[in-house]
Parts: C-alpha cells; sequence; structure tokens
C-alpha cells in the first residue's frame, strides 16, 4: 500500500514531462496574462461569496430607514428617515441592553482575561514536557463544544438536582441557586467562558512566551536573579505587547458578548439580566416581527463596533505596539 | 520525575510550589473531564438508578445502551444526526474549497485585483452586516428552509482564510519558480505541490469549518422548519428549553426515563468532536497558528 502511495506521484510527474513541450511555446509569450488570469478566476468563488453574502446583506442595511412591511418587501417599504432610531434611543429596554452587553464585558475583562494568561504562565513553567501536552490537549477541548452543549453540561452540574446540590444536600449544607436565579446570572456566564475558552486562550500566550530566548533565562540565573525576578524581568517584558493587544481588542468589541451563549439562556431569567444588544435585534425583530427597529439597532451596534475597533488600533500604536491591522 | 528536562541553571523547585503546581493542574483536568463523565455515566445508566440519585450518575451500576437504542432508532434524533452529518460533510468540503482557492490567489503576488479584493475582505471583518440584513438576504434570495442556508451565508471565514493564506506566503517561492519553469499552470501548482505542504494548515482549517458547522444551531433555528433541524438544534429545545419528548420523536418502544435520553443526545452531540480531536490537536500544539496569529 505505501508502495502504491508512493507510485502515484511519480507517474503523474511522469505525464506532465510527456506533456509540456506542446504548450510551452505559448506558455512562454502569454506568461504574466495567463499566470495572473488563473489566479484571478480561482478568486472568483471566494469573491463572489463576499460580495454576495457580505455586501448584499450589508446594503440591507436600508431597512434601518423603513418601516418594514412584509408583501411590500426591502424596496417597496415606506421610508422613515431616523424614525428607527429616535425610537430605539427613547426605549429603556434598548439601554437595558446596551447595559447589560458592557457589564457583561466588563466583568469578562476582569474575571476571564487573567485565567488564560495564569494557565499559559503556569504551562509555560512545566519542565515535564508530556505532563504538559496532556494538560493542554484536555484545556483546549472545551472550545470545540457547542454553546449548547456547555450550557447543557452547567445545567447538570450547577442546576437544583445537579452534582454540586445534591453533593452539598448529601453532605447536610444549604444547596445553591444559580441555574435560572437572574442575581446569579452574570457570574455564571462569565465562569462559562472561563470554562470554555480559558484553555484555548493560552495558545497566543504560550506562542510568545515560547519566543523567547532560552539564554535570557540562563544568563539572569547565573547573574543570581532567583525564578521571581527571572519572571519579572524576562518573562513579563515577552508576553506584555500580546498582553496589551489582546485588551486593547478586547475593549474595541466590547459592544459585543456571546450571543449564542445568552440567547440559550436568556429564557430561563428573563430579559432583565440576559439582554444583550445582540439578542435585543433577534427578539425585536425575527422574533417581534419589527425588522426596521431591530436593523436600527443592530447597525447603532455596527458602526459604535467599528469605531471603538479603529479607536482602539490607533491607541495601540500610539502605545508603540502593533495593532490588529496597519 | 526523571524524565525532567530541567536545565542545570534552574534551582530545584520547593515541594510546596510543585504541591500548589501539581494541584492546579489536577483541578483544571478535573474541571474538564467530570462534566463529561457525568453525562456519559448518566447516558449509560438504567431509569431507575437515575431517578433514585435524583437526576445524575457519577458511576452506573449496571450500564446499559437502552437510551441509545431509544434515540437511534428512528426518530427525530437519528434523522438530525444525519441532517448535521451532512451539512457538516458538504459544508466543509465547499468551505475548504472556496477557501483555499481564495487564500491561495491572494497569497501570490500581482494577481489582478488581488489588493483590492484584500481590502474588501478585511473590510467585512471590521463591519459585518448585522443578523436583520442577513436574514432578509437568506429570504430573498429563497433559501428559506433549505440546507443551503446553514452553509452559503457562513461559506468562508475571514479569520481561516488569513490562516491559509499565511501559510501558503510561508511556502518558499524557489519551489513555485520551479513549478512554473517545469510548465505547471498555477492550477496545477496548487494542487501539486502547495496543497501536499500544507498538510497542517488544511486540517486545522478543516477542524474549524467542521465543528463550526456540526456545532452551529442558530441559523437552522432561523432559518429551517423544525422537522429539518440538525443534532445541536433538537438538543437545545429538548435538553435546555425542556421541551419534553413526545413518543413521536423517540423511535418506537421508547421507555427510558428523559434523563438518560437527554444525555445520550448530548453524548451523540459531543463524540464526533471527541472522535477527530486527539488527531488533529498535535497541530495546534505545534504552532501552526502562531503565525497567523501574528500577522
Amino acid at each position: 500500500m505505501a508502495a502504491l502511495l508512493r507510485e502515484r506521484p511519480a507517474k503523474s510527474a511522469d505525464k506532465r514531462s510527456f506533456r509540456r513541450p506542446a504548450g510551452a511555446k505559448t506558455e512562454r509569450i502569454r506568461f504574466r496574462d495567463r499566470r495572473s488570469r488563473a489566479l484571478f478566476w480561482l478568486m472568483v468563488p471566494g469573491l463572489a461569496y463576499f460580495v454576495l453574502f457580505h455586501y448584499g446583506a450589508l446594503v440591507g442595511n436600508v431597512i434601518a430607514f423603513k418601516e418594514y412591511i412584509p408583501f411590500e418587501g426591502l424596496w417597496g417599504s415606506p421610508w422613515t428617515g431616523a424614525g428607527n432610531f429616535q425610537r430605539m434611543l427613547e426605549d429603556q429596554a434598548f439601554w437595558d441592553a446596551v447595559f447589560n452587553t458592557v457589564w457583561i464585558a466588563l466583568l469578562q475583562l476582569v474575571f476571564y482575561f487573567p485565567v488564560p494568561l495564569a494557565l499559559a504562565l503556569l504551562l509555560h513553567s512545566l519542565t515535564w514536557s508530556s505532563v504538559r501536552r496532556l494538560v493542554q490537549s484536555v484545556a483546549y477541548l472545551p472550545h470545540f463544544i457547542s454553546w449548547v452543549i456547555v450550557v447543557a453540561l452547567f445545567q447538570q452540574v450547577l442546576g437544583d438536582t445537579g452534582l454540586l446540590n445534591s453533593g452539598l444536600d448529601g453532605m447536610g449544607l444549604h444547596t445553591v441557586d444559580i441555574i435560572g436565579n437572574p442575581d446569579a446570572f452574570k457570574p455564571l456566564v462569565v465562569a462559562q467562558v472561563v470554562w470554555k475558552d480559558a484553555g484555548w486562550g493560552t495558545i497566543i500566550f504560550l506562542a510568545a512566551l515560547s519566543q523567547v530566548d532560552e539564554q535570557q533565562y540562563e544568563a539572569a540565573a547565573i547573574d543570581g536573579a532567583g525564578p521571581w525576578r527571572r519572571f519579572w524581568h524576562v518573562t513579563l517584558p515577552a508576553i506584555r505587547p500580546v498582553v496589551i493587544l489582546l485588551l486593547i481588542m478586547r475593549l474595541g468589541d466590547i459592544l459585543s458578548v456571546g450571543f449564542e451563549q445568552m440567547l440559550l439562556q436568556r429564557d430561563a431569567v428573563g430579559p432583565q439580566a440576559a439582554e444583550i444588544i445582540d439578542t435585543f435585534v433577534y427578539y425585536q425583530g425575527i422574533v417581534g416581527g419589527d425588522y426596521g427597529f431591530a436593523a436600527a439597532a443592530g447597525l447603532f451596534k455596527g458602526v459604535i463596533g467599528a469605531l471603538l475597533v479603529y479607536a482602539a488600533n490607533k491607541v495601540a500604536h500610539r502605545l508603540g505596539e502593533q495593532g490588529v491591522y496597519k | 520525575m526523571s524524565a525532567t528536562a530541567r536545565p542545570g541553571w534552574m534551582e530545584k523547585p520547593k515541594p510546596a510550589t510543585q504541591a500548589a503546581k501539581v494541584l492546579a493542574l489536577v483541578t483544571v483536568v478535573l474541571l474538564v473531564c467530570v462534566p463529561f463523565l457525568v453525562i456519559v455515566s448518566t447516558s449509560l445508566a438504567s431509569q431507575e438508578e437515575v431517578v433514585a440519585n435524583g437526576g445524575w450518575v457519577l458511576w452506573p451500576t449496571s450500564p446499559t445502551l437502552q437510551a441509545y437504542r431509544d434515540i437511534l432508532d428512528g426518530g427525530i434524533v437519528t434523522h438530525a444526526l444525519g441532517v448535521s452529518a451532512g451539512v457538516t460533510v458538504v459544508g466543509t468540503l465547499l468551505s475548504l474549497a472556496c477557501t483555499v482557492t481564495l487564500a491561495y490567489a491572494l497569497a501570490r503576488p500581482g494577481v489582478l485585483g488581488g489588493r483590492p479584493a484584500l481590502l474588501l475582505i478585511l473590510f467585512t471583518f471590521l463591519f459585518p452586516p448585522g443578523m436583520i440584513p442577513n436574514f432578509l438576504l437568506v429570504k430573498e434570495l429563497g433559501l428559506l428552509d433549505s440546507y443551503a442556508s446553514l452553509i452559503l451565508p457562513v461559506l468562508i471565514n475571514v479569520f481561516n482564510l488569513v490562516v491559509l493564506r499565511g501559510f501558503f506566503q510561508g511556502i518558499p517561492e524557489e519551489l513555485y519558480e520551479a513549478a512554473r519553469l517545469d510548465g505547471a499552470g498555477d492550477l496545477r501548482v496548487l494542487c501539486t505541490i502547495v496543497l501536499p505542504l500544507s498538510k497542517a494548515a488544511l486540517a486545522v482549517v478543516g477542524l474549524f469549518y467542521a465543528v463550526a458547522y456540526w456545532n452551529s444551531w442558530f441559523y437552522a433555528s432561523l432559518y429551517l422548519e423544525s422537522d429539518h433541524w440538525p443534532l445541536q438544534q433538537v438538543l437545545r429545545t429538548y435538553v435546555i428549553s425542556g421541551v419534553s419528548m413526545t413518543d413521536t420523536t423517540l423511535g418506537d418502544g421508547a421507555v427510558n426515563a428523559p434523563q438518560t435520553i437527554q444525555m445520550a443526545v448530548l453524548v451523540i452531540a459531543t463524540v464526533p468532536i471527541l472522535l477527530v480531536y486527539p488527531f488533529l490537536q498535535k497541530y495546534f500544539t505545534k504552532g501552526v497558528l502562531t503565525g497567523a496569529i501574528k500577522s
């Protein structure tokens, strides 16, 4: 079998060299032109996707300035100017959603962001490489589990009859009300993000840590620096740019928190605790049928979000770091 | 601890530090593994045991596959499994094909319209169209209630595109030149030189696409009627939203406790990922992604 596999490329190479003389002349004459044209055609399917499903959809944002009437469709519906935006700005539910979004994003920044960094430092400090690889593999795994399953897992472990509560009950302790409790919702969603993505988040830090020249540590150690001083003077400077870049990117993306995660759990705790901008758009538009109004809220988020990313990038450059783009 | 590779200059770690590290690592591993253990065990337990234990089991005393037999007996879950598998396979192949060709063209210098195309694509990253316009577009295109609505709107992921382009750019220019001197066209260079050299990157990007298609449920809830739903959306409806499964949703003769059934669905939705993961995770630790993340 292995021999067969090795045979095949040789055969096709023969065929190629056999064919070559016939096409060689024209090939040389129209070299640049043909090459570029072939590559252009390779781009077409992918580009068509972006043009249709991104720019085509982008045009659909005109609905934010209209009142959507189903049988009139997108183009036939009457214009309302900034009417939808005015309604949105006067809607308390919208501002509650904005507040929830920013609040959850900030909670994540404080309680999620340091976890992958700490985990990466821990992993990096392990000298036993097989243990290190094992823990890495286990820690990356939850990233690939869907939000549906993650939420179901948390229900199983932290729910009324779940692992934690029946354990507490068995020991004669008070049970805790976590799933379905609006007051516990925000810590819960942060904990879910930590469980799902903290391991995966270590990748970028580990990459930065692996760039450090081992000799720097050795030199520092010979100069008498203990583990803490080596950490402070060698490790930290090495990961500082990545940390700052990620922090700035997260701040630029502050209007986005996990949409699927929130949508899955919003009904259990109510909109007061769980409505974010994206779920607001979903419930107003898809569920409520008020497409114009919902699109206005979505467009608002899109424009502010893009401006924030742009600003964050500027700040990154100002601080002498590489931004997301140049 | 003879397997450690501690360099000579490094101090012997203090026992307290060692213990703290071990404790932290064990905690991480347990936090990830225990929830999976609970769902697998519960799905394998008998109805009586689950009820007696209040809804979950950590280690079934008399394991049974009854729950799996019930849901794989031709009900909604069986159909949903087929839908998920089909969408994942077709979607991943289509996505890979389109991403590879686009990434390859954008990785070569001097393509007609390459620069504007790149800007056009990167801009979509900064400013996504939004949920409502996407929904209206799918509706206008007549894709509602078709499986194409789960694939076409998310055909190419910009991050994956950038990863592949970065990888293609890392292939030495001499190889391209040599192939061209041998008379190979761009398509042939792609197939016989670039793709075989990019197996690691293709595996990673393919995994990302496959996982995304397999895990996707929101678009299904948006665009599809309930009898066409994939597994994750079925799971969401019956496990998270707590809609009870009736006889019609299961195969004939379903007699098991709802809890074991739910956990069995959960396991079936997770297992494909657990199966492919070990084969692909080595690429993550090898740093296929790091170059792309930096650029």
